[in-house]
This record gives C-alpha cells, sequence and structure tokens, in this order.
C-alpha cells in the first residue's frame, strides 16, 4: 500500500505518544496501537518499504516501535 | 377519543422535586379515592382515577393555561368553579366533576366555540379524530343557538405554504395549543397569538408558515384539537385502521414514532407518522425528518430488481434474487482463490438495524472468514470509540438525553444540534430557557449562539483544526486555578495517569494565552469558560463530528473526557460526556461488531477467549489480526490485494472524502455489491445491485446516542421481496455458510448470548419496557440510563485514566494557494448524502449545498450572495453557489454534502485522526474565486 500514506499514519500515532513522559512506555503504545489497529499487510507494506528505501521520513518513535513487533 | 389514540391525561406529570421524589396526596374525585404526587392538576388526578374532565386548551405534553374554561370542576369548601387544569391537588380535597350547573357551564362554553366554527363535521379529514367534536358529545351539546349568521372568522385565508400541513384559520378554536407547543416543546417561537377576545388569532411570522422560523417540527400540528393544523397526508388518506410503534431512522436521537396506517396490511397507506409519547428519547416531540420526510421509503426511484452487470460500463440487467446472490457469491468466492482469503471485505451500515449490522460482520468473519468489515462510523464517530475506551473504558455517551434537565452548565463543542439532532435541540434549548448557562466552541455562529430566547454565555470561536489546543488550554486554566474536583480524580481515578496530565496541562505553553494565536480564542474567554464549565455545577458536554472528524479527533475525545473527570462531572445525572451520533444506527453499527479489530461488544480480535467463544457459536475459525478499515480498504484497491466489496447501505463514493480517490479505488474492484434503496453514486462502481429495504419493512432494532436500543417494527412488507438482514442471510447461503433465523428477535438472541453488555436484552423485554439503555445484563436487567455511577467498570481497577494530548496543528494549513479553511457540515431538512431526503419536499426547505463564505473574504474576491464560486483544494474543484453571511468567521468557508452535484467532497482530502483512521472532514485548505457561470459537470475535476 502507498509507503507515504503508511508512514505519515504511522508518524502522527507516533506523535499522539510521543508526549508521554515515559519513553518506553510510549514506544510500547505506538507498537501496541499500530498491532491492534493496522491489517497485517499495511504493517508488512511499511517494513518492506524500510527494507528497499530506509527509515527516511519515520519519526524515531515510530522506527524504535516497528522493531518491537513482532514479525 | 378514539382507542387508537394515544391516552392524553390533560396535564403533563409534575417536575420531581431534585432528591427525585414528590410526596403522594390522597383526594377524592367523584368519590373515587386516588393518589398522586403533589404538584399534580387535578385533571391529572382524575385522568388517573378513569375521570374524563372535558377539556379542549388543555393537553398533557404542554403546561396548563386555563384558557377555554371547559374543564370546571366543583371542589367541596371552595367557591365557584375553578379549572381544574390549573388547579393543583391537596390533600384530602373532594372534588365533583359532574352536576347540572357545570354541565350547563361546559355546554355554554361549547356553545360559544362551535358559534364560531364551521359545522362541516361529516366532510371534514379530522372527523372522528377531532377533540372538538368529542368534547361537543362530552357535553352534550346537541344544538348551537347562535348559529354561524353572526360575525366569524369562517371566510379567512388557508395557508398552504408548509409542503407538510395546512393551517385552515376558518376552524381555529383559539386554545393556544399550538402556540405553546411552539414555544414550550420545539423552542421555535415562530406562531404567535395576535389580538384578543373575539379579534385573537394564531399568526406565523409576517405572512405565511413557510416564510415564518417554523422549522415544521409539525409539534403545533399534533396538539391542534381541530382539523385548523392538519397534514395533508391525513386530508388525503382514510381514517386510521391500525397504529404500529416504531424508530425513526434518521438522526441518532432515535425518536418513538407510531405509523398511522389505513388500507391492508399486505399494501397499506401511512395516514401519517406521528412522535409517540411513550418514546423515552423525544417523548412526543420530532422534527421535520422524521415526522414528515418518509416519502422516500415509496418513491419510484426505489430500485425492486436484483441486477448485475459484467463491467461497470455495461447496462444493468435484473435478474432474479437467487441469479444476482449466485453471482455475487461466485464472484466473491473467485477473487478469495485467486487473490486470497483478505481480497474481500465489507461495509456495514449505520443505518440498519443491529440485527443486520451484526449479519454482515458474522459473514465477513464466518463466511468471508477475514476481518475486512468496517463501518461507515469510521468516517464520523470512530473517534469516540477510541477515546472514550481509553480513558473512562467504554465506547458510549454517559447520559440519558434526559440528563440535561438537571444540567446548570452545557457545553457544546462541535455539533450543531438544532439542525443534526433537533428534538435533543429543543431539549437543550428549554433547559437553557430555564437558566442552564450554554458554552459553544465552534468555529461558526450555530444557532444555539443567539437562538429565540436561547443566547450562549460564550462563544469561543476558534479556526477549524485546533480544539486539542482550546480543550488543553481549558484544562490548563482548571488545573492552575485550582478548579478540580480532587476528592472524584483520588477516589475515581488512575493516580499515575493523572500526575503525568496534570503536569502536562500546567505547562505554560498550554496556557490560553500561549494557544490564543494558533486556535483564534482570546485567552479571557477560555479562562471565563473553564471557570464556569468547572465551578457552575452540574456540567455536561455535548459534541459532534465537529469534535471527532479531524487529524486529532481521538485527542479531542480524549480531551473531553479527561474535563470530565477532572471535575468530578462523570456519573450522575446532569453531567457526563455526549457524543452526539449522526445516523440513526451509529451506536448499534459499533457495538455489533462493525469495526475491523473488534467483534461485538467491542473486545478486540486478539482477545483469545472473546473469539473462542464467537468460534463455538459459529463453527468457524476466527483470524486474531485486525482487518482493513473503510480508508485502507480504497487504497489496498488501488494497489490490488483488495479486489470485491460487499457495500451495505452506504455510498463512499459521495460520503466519503477525496472522492476522486474513492471512485477510483471502487472502479478498480471486480466485484462491487451494493444494498441499497436506491441506484447510488456507489452503485456506478458496481456489479450487483442488491435491493434494499427501508424501517418501514422490516422488524429490528436501533441504538441511538444514549445507548438506547429501540424496536423498529415492520409496518409493511418489503418492496424488493426480501429484508436487508433476509438478503445477507440468503447471500452466507450463496457463499456456502448458510444462517438460519426465522426472525430478527432470534438474532438478537444470538447477540445476546455472546456479548455481556448486552446479555440482557430480548425482544420480549423491549416490549415490556418499550426500550433498554445498554449495558443490560444480571448486573441491570433494565439497562444502564446512567454510565460510571461509582466507578469506571471496563477499566482496570475500575479507574479511569487521563491521558495527556499534546496539539499538534492539522497538516491542512492556510497557504497562498489555498488561503481559506473548509468546514463542512448539515442542515436540518437535508440528512448525509440526501438519498432519502431529496426525495421529499425537504428540497422546498434547502434545494442546494451553498458554500458560506465572510462578506470580508467575498469582498476580497469580488464575490456577492448567490453567485457561483469555484472551490479548489490539493484534493480537487467542484463549484456551487455562494452565500455571504458572518456566521463563519474570516478565513473560513463552510459548505454541506448533501447534494452529490455540489461535490463537498471532492474536495476534501484524505487527512485522517491518527488513531482510527476518520477523515478530516473538518478542516481543507482551498482557494474560492468567482465564476460567471457554472461549468458543465464534465469540466469538474476529477
Ligand atoms: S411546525 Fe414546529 S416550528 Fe413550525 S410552527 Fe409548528 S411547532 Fe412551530
Ligand atoms: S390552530 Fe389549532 S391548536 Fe392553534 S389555536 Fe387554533 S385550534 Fe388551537
Ligand atoms: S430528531 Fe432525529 S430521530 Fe427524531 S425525528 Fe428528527 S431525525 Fe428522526
Ligand atoms: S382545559 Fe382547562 S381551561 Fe381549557
Amino acid at each position: 500500500m502507498n509507503p507515504v500514506k503508511l508512514i505519515r499514519m504511522a508518524n502522527r500515532i507516533g506523535g499522539f505518544f510521543a508526549a508521554m513522559p515515559d519513553r518506553e512506555q510510549a514506544i510500547g503504545d505506538v507498537a501496541s496501537h499500530i498491532a491492534r489497529t493496522w491489517e497485517p499487510r499495511m504493517i508488512r507494506d511499511l517494513r518492506a518499504h524500510m527494507v528497499n528505501h530506509g527509515a527516511a521520513g519515520l519519526s524515531d518513535i515510530v522506527r524504535a516501535a516497528l522493531a518491537r513487533l513482532p514479525r | 377519543m378514539n382507542a387508537l389514540q394515544e391516552p392524553d391525561l390533560g396535564t403533563p406529570a409534575p417536575q420531581a422535586c431534585a432528591d427525585g421524589v414528590s410526596p403522594p396526596l390522597t383526594l377524592r374525585i367523584d368519590g373515587i379515592e386516588v393518589v398522586v404526587p403533589s404538584g399534580t392538576s387535578v385533571m391529572r388526578a382524575a385522568a388517573l382515577a378513569g375521570v374524563a374532565i372535558p377539556r379542549l386548551c388543555a393537553t398533557d405534553c404542554l403546561q396548563a393555561v386555563g384558557a377555554c374554561r371547559l374543564c370546571l370542576v366543583e371542589i367541596e369548601g371552595r367557591k365557584g368553579y375553578p379549572a381544574s387544569c390549573t388547579t393543583p391537588v391537596e390533600a384530602g380535597m373532594a372534588v365533583r366533576t359532574r352536576s347540572p350547573r357545570l354541565a350547563e357551564l361546559r355546554r355554554n362554553v361549547m356553545e360559544l366555540t362551535l358559534s364560531d366554527h364551521p359545522l362541516d363535521c361529516l366532510t371534514c379529514a379530522a372527523n372522528g379524530d377531532c377533540e372538538l367534536q368529542d368534547m361537543a358529545a362530552a357535553v352534550g351539546l346537541r344544538e348551537v343557538r347562535f348559529g354561524l349568521s353572526g360575525a366569524n372568522h369562517l371566510a379567512e385565508p388557508r395557508d398552504d405554504s408548509n409542503p407538510y400541513f395546512g393551517y385552515d384559520p376558518a376552524k381555529c378554536i383559539v386554545c393556544y395549543r399550538c402556540v405553546r407547543a411552539c414555544e414550550e416543546q420545539q423552542g421555535s417561537f415562530a406562531i404567535t397569538a395576535a389580538g384578543r377576545g373575539f379579534a385573537a388569532r394564531i399568526v406565523a411570522g409576517a405572512s405565511s408558515f413557510l416564510e415564518s422560523e417554523c422549522v415544521s417540527c409539525g409539534a403545533c400540528v399534533k396538539v391542534c384539537p381541530t382539523a385548523t393544523l392538519i397534514e395533508r397526508t391525513a386530508v388525503a388518506a382514510g381514517s386510521v385502521e391500525r397504529v404500529v410503534e416504531t424508530t425513526c431512522a434518521y438522526c441518532g436521537v432515535g425518536c418513538g414514532f407510531r405509523a398511522e396506517l389505513d388500507g391492508p396490511p399486505d399494501a397499506p397507506t401511512i395516514v401519517r407518522m406521528t412522535p409517540s409519547k411513550r418514546g423515552a428519547a423525544n417523548l412526543g416531540h420530532a422534527c421535520v425528518k422524521g415526522r414528515f420526510a418518509w416519502g422516500y421509503a415509496t418513491h419510484k426511484d426505489r430500485v425492486t430488481k436484483p441486477m448485475i452487470r459484467d463491467r461497470i460500463a455495461d447496462p444493468w440487467r435484473e435478474v432474479s434474487w437467487d441469479e444476482a446472490l449466485r453471482h455475487a457469491a461466485g464472484e466473491f468466492r473467485r477473487i478469495q482463490r485467486q487473490h486470497g482469503r483478505d481480497a474481500v471485505g465489507a461495509i456495514v451500515s449505520s443505518r440498519c438495524t443491529n440485527e443486520e449490522d451484526y449479519l454482515v460482520q458474522k459473514l465477513v468473519r464466518a463466511a468471508f472468514g477475514n476481518n475486512n468489515v468496517d463501518t461507515c462510523a469510521r468516517v464520523c464517530h470512530s473517534p469516540t470509540g477510541y477515546g472514550l475506551g481509553q480513558t473512562l473504558g467504554t465506547s458510549a455517551g454517559t447520559q440519558t438525553f434526559a440528563s440535561i434537565a438537571h444540567a446548570d452548565v452545557i457545553m457544546v463543542i462541535g455539533a450543531n444540534p438544532g439542525a443534526a439532532h433537533p428534538v435533543f435541540a429543543s431539549r437543550l434549548k428549554r433547559r437553557v430557557r430555564a437558566g442552564a448557562r450554554l458554552i459553544v466552541i465552534d468555529p461558526r455562529a450555530i444557532d444555539l449562539v443567539d437562538a429565540p430566547h436561547v443566547r450562549a454565555d460564550a462563544h469561543l470561536q476558534l479556526r477549524p483544526g485546533t480544539n486539542v489546543a482550546v480543550l488543553t488550554a481549558l484544562a490548563h486554566v482548571i488545573v492552575t486555578e485550582g478548579l478540580m474536583d480532587e476528592a472524584f480524580v483520588a477516589a475515581r481515578c488512575e493516580r499515575q495517569s493523572f500526575v503525568d496530565w496534570h503536569n502536562f496541562v500546567a505547562r505554560s505553553e498550554n496556557s490560553p494565552e500561549a494557544l490564543a494565536e494558533a486556535s483564534g480564542v482570546p485567552a479571557a474567554q477560555v479562562r471565563a469558560a473553564a471557570r464556569l464549565y468547572a465551578t457552575g455545577g452540574n456540567a455536561a458536554i455535548y459534541y459532534g463530528l465537529g469534535v471527532t472528524e479531524h487529524a486529532q479527533g481521538s485527542t479531542a475525545v480524549i480531551a473531553i473526557a479527561n474535563l470530565a473527570m477532572a471535575t468530578g462531572n462523570l456519573g450522575r445525572e446532569g453531567v457526563g460526556v455526549n457524543p452526539l451520533r449522526g445516523q440513526n444506527n451509529v451506536q448499534g453499527s459499533c457495538d455489533m461488531g462493525g469495526f475491523p479489530h473488534e467483534l461485538p461488544g467491542y473486545r478486540h480480535v486478539s482477545d483469545a477467549a472473546t473469539r473462542a467463544c464467537f468460534e463455538r457459536a459459529w463453527g468457524v475459525e476466527l483470524p486474531p489480526t485486525p482487518g482493513l478499515r473503510i480508508p485502507n480498504m480504497f487504497d489496498a484497491a488501488l494497489d490490488g490485494s483488495f479486489r470485491g466489496l460487499y457495500c451495505q447501505g452506504e455510498d463512499p463514493a459521495q460520503s466519503d472524502p477525496d472522492i476522486g480517490h474513492v471512485k477510483a479505488a471502487l472502479a478498480a474492484m471486480e466485484c462491487v455489491v451494493v444494498q441499497d434503496l436506491f441506484l447510488n453514486e456507489t452503485a456506478r462502481f458496481a456489479h450487483v445491485f442488491l435491493p434494499g429495504s427501508s424501517f418501514l419493512e422490516k422488524d429490528g432494532t436501533f441504538t441511538n446516542a444514549e445507548r438506547r436500543i429501540s424496536r423498529v417494527r415492520r409496518v409493511m412488507p418489503p418492496l424488493a421481496g426480501m429484508a436487508d438482514w433476509q438478503v445477507t442471510m440468503a447471500l452466507s447461503e450463496a457463499l456456502g455458510y448458510p444462517m438460519n433465523y426465522g426472525h430478527p428477535s432470534e438474532i438478537m438472541d444470538e447477540i445476546a448470548r455472546l456479548t455481556p453488555t448486552f446479555a440482557g436484552v430480548g425482544y420480549d423485554k423491549l416490549e415490556r419496557l418499550g426500550s433498554l439503555q445498554w449495558p443490560c445484563n444480571d448486573a441491570a436487567p433494565e439497562g444502564t440510563p446512567t454510565m460510571h455511577v461509582g466507578g469506571f467498570p471496563s477499566r482496570p481497577d475500575g479507574k479511569g485514566r487521563f491521558m495527556i494530548t499534546q496539539y499538534v496543528p492539522s497538516d491542512e494549513q492556510a497557504t497562498r494557494k489555498y488561503p481559506l479553511l473548509l468546514t463542512t457540515g448539515r442542515v436540518l431538512a437535508q440528512y448525509n448524502v440526501g438519498a432519502q431526503t431529496r426525495r421529499t419536499a425537504n428540497l422546498r426547505f434547502h434545494a442546494e449545498d451553498r458554500l458560506e463564505i465572510h462578506p470580508h473574504d467575498a469582498g476580497e474576491r469580488g464575490i456577492a450572495d448567490g453567485d457561483w464560486v469555484g472551490l479548489e483544494s490539493r484534493a480537487g474543484a467542484t463549484e456551487l453557489r455562494a452565500e455571504v453571511t458572518a456566521r463563519v468567521q474570516p478565513g473560513v468557508v463552510y459548505t454541506t454534502f448533501h447534494f452529490p452535484e455540489s461535490g463537498a467532497n471532492i474536495v476534501t482530502t484524505d487527512s485522517s485522526d491518527w488513531a482510527t483512521d476518520c477523515p478530516e472532514y473538518k478542516v481543507t485548505a482551498v482557494q474560492v474565486s468567482r465564476r460567471t457561470r457554472p461549468s458543465a459537470p464534465a469540466e469538474r475535476v476529477p
């Protein structure tokens, strides 16, 4: 699916949780939010994009969160 | 009174005192002992004792005024003949309602009244349903001595300007019921009584009903005891033979209605739809949509034969149900074979019944074998589900509508109830007229800001897209000025989340002063509103799509819940957090598992125990990962991984944002099945069309914004032979997964078995109690009017959770190219995409969408009122006429989306809520320019 959109959506999720004081918790919350609301092909396509084109455009918190999602 | 009429006790029940109980009193009426609450009128007490006192000006939905003098009684120990409608009961009273003297007095009153009334009863449309006729009989009047030769009003001209009802002043007995209904019930003050005595007349506005402030709610028509104000359909039809109680299928208020019918059950004529006093959401009131705009149900455009075609460019071919269903099922299965199990999905409708929504999601999960099901609530209130679920633990509003009668401060955010939830708006206005304070937070000066006898104490006219800034600033004031309810927070909320939130909102960058530049709201206004909300007594928040349909929609819902928790405004009457749901069954479609990540009752698909329970009941294995949401379905369609859609009762090709994108996605699919009343915009992209059934043609339930489950009852057979739930069942069978329900009540029984919050719901109980508010189970067998009394049971430890709400500006910002912000909304007379209301006489009230633009912005562009203008965003461009008005602020334009040709959603973009993907309809950066003529539709983009 359109990677530009997926990146924007992921960053917005990151934007909400980035304001939380406990960074570890916030990363976990981003990961959990994505796992609980994204259909697997969205996660798969975002990851594929990262493999092929790097993580440019993704916020730090989202990168950290994606690393925690089960494969 | 004929047996089909609703009972009328003459005057309303007395207002309960603050502690909710009015002490009972005992009195005797015609020797019968009766016990009633204090404050009850003698007339009502008599009616409760089974004694009917003749009356003309009194009716139990209006406060008594004692105008007609027909209801006189004798009271032992008192002189004279007091009017029973305005005389309150007293303990030990002995009332006599019949005596020769009373009979004579009443006959005189009736005789005078009838001396100025045409005596053409036999040919009058109200014959047999006329209170004047009934009363003449009740007082035994046989002859009118004065005749009609004296001065009278029989030659006065009729007013037939309103498309739904007529006014014949010749028949008016000047009882003032209509005037009082318009004031007390509706709150429009559109009709007045001019002149006194014989000269007294009822006048609507300056010239006619249509030109007046009248909003065609029909309240005056309902209370008129004569044929003076009468529905045109009632004049045209015969007399009422049967009444079926049902629920309005338009907005989320969920008004109870009586379908009054004539003719045989298999082909009845609707004489009229009247609001039911038993309807707990509306208590006998209605708006123009539910009351009058039901003609679409039998409109000639209804498609009643299934149709198929191979390609969307081909003409439709009418086929049998069997062929259409086999074709659709065959295509879905072919797509799944070729492109995988997850290549198909469905959209469930917020207009269909709970039972129908349940079946569609069951079909997707059990027959398609995936979670690709979403409800159109995605594009309206999905942030409510998320925001309230995360903070309060339950994805629903906390109150009943009646609760507003106990509110001292009412905050309306991003909602326009006068247009979108009219019957609730009437209740709200009544409460404000009685002294409650009102805060409106809206980019536009909505009707509540300055309505007849209602004026907002504060109007925070924020820039579109800055709700979170304003709500966080309100919290800042409450926290830093020590206006919190510390005891509530300590007892009822999570400590750590509160501390984090407190520290966050207290920061200076969240002060009203710091956020004023972003929001455009002066800091002093925000401070005053925060103080009023926190310290003004019971404070209740009502919000709508102006909160949810934003990039930060979920954050704003969370911010609202934070405010209510911090000030202790939860868990009792008069307070709470109340989402005003747009369509009739938005709440229900979410409750029924309409979201791709949740099974019925908001239980996540990853929860193994919940899945196991459905797997046992349905005999299938269920996937544990979320499915596609509506916008994701369209994105996936464009990349080829989603190719088949079953779309019931929705029209995404008109209602969803960035229509160009939606249409391209629909066109890319291989099998689109549309089930609807009409060939809507989405049907242009469909390969199979399955005729839908209107709410008049089926049994089921709707759940309104108060979580109230009410019955929808079949009034006539489905025009196409099958109700929607039967169509879904047949499609499932064709897919090889038979479902066997004989009646929607059996579907509800299954829902109750599998959903703890619905465990106590069943048709028998609904029949008995009229309606039920979920949760309804062993702990609350008659339902739950007020949520979170004493705790938040769905949250861990029962504690509410505060969440930090950092304001993030929307991507949609005014730029040099697109310097204005477009926001969208609704009007009273039209509903959603207009498919229903555009096919009624409501067109007389609102015939096109217009673009509201401030005089300053219009002047800069040389635009005059009524000019054609071009409206352009990064997503697309369209044209419509301008309305130059100061209702919008400079820099902001506004329109509605009821007409496909105006193309509001061609312009809206793919920006969406971070948590739920709910589109940001409410903020689009646009440019507006004057056009000399409208271009042909083909010239428009896309
Ligand atoms: S229809 Fe409603 S708004 Fe119009 S005059 Fe009657 S009561 Fe008032
Ligand atoms: S129009 Fe009907 S309700 Fe109004 S004053 Fe006349 S008779 Fe009464
Ligand atoms: S307020 Fe809503 S539910 Fe009630 S009649 Fe109007 S549209 Fe129907
Ligand atoms: S009914 Fe009591 S005065 Fe009219």
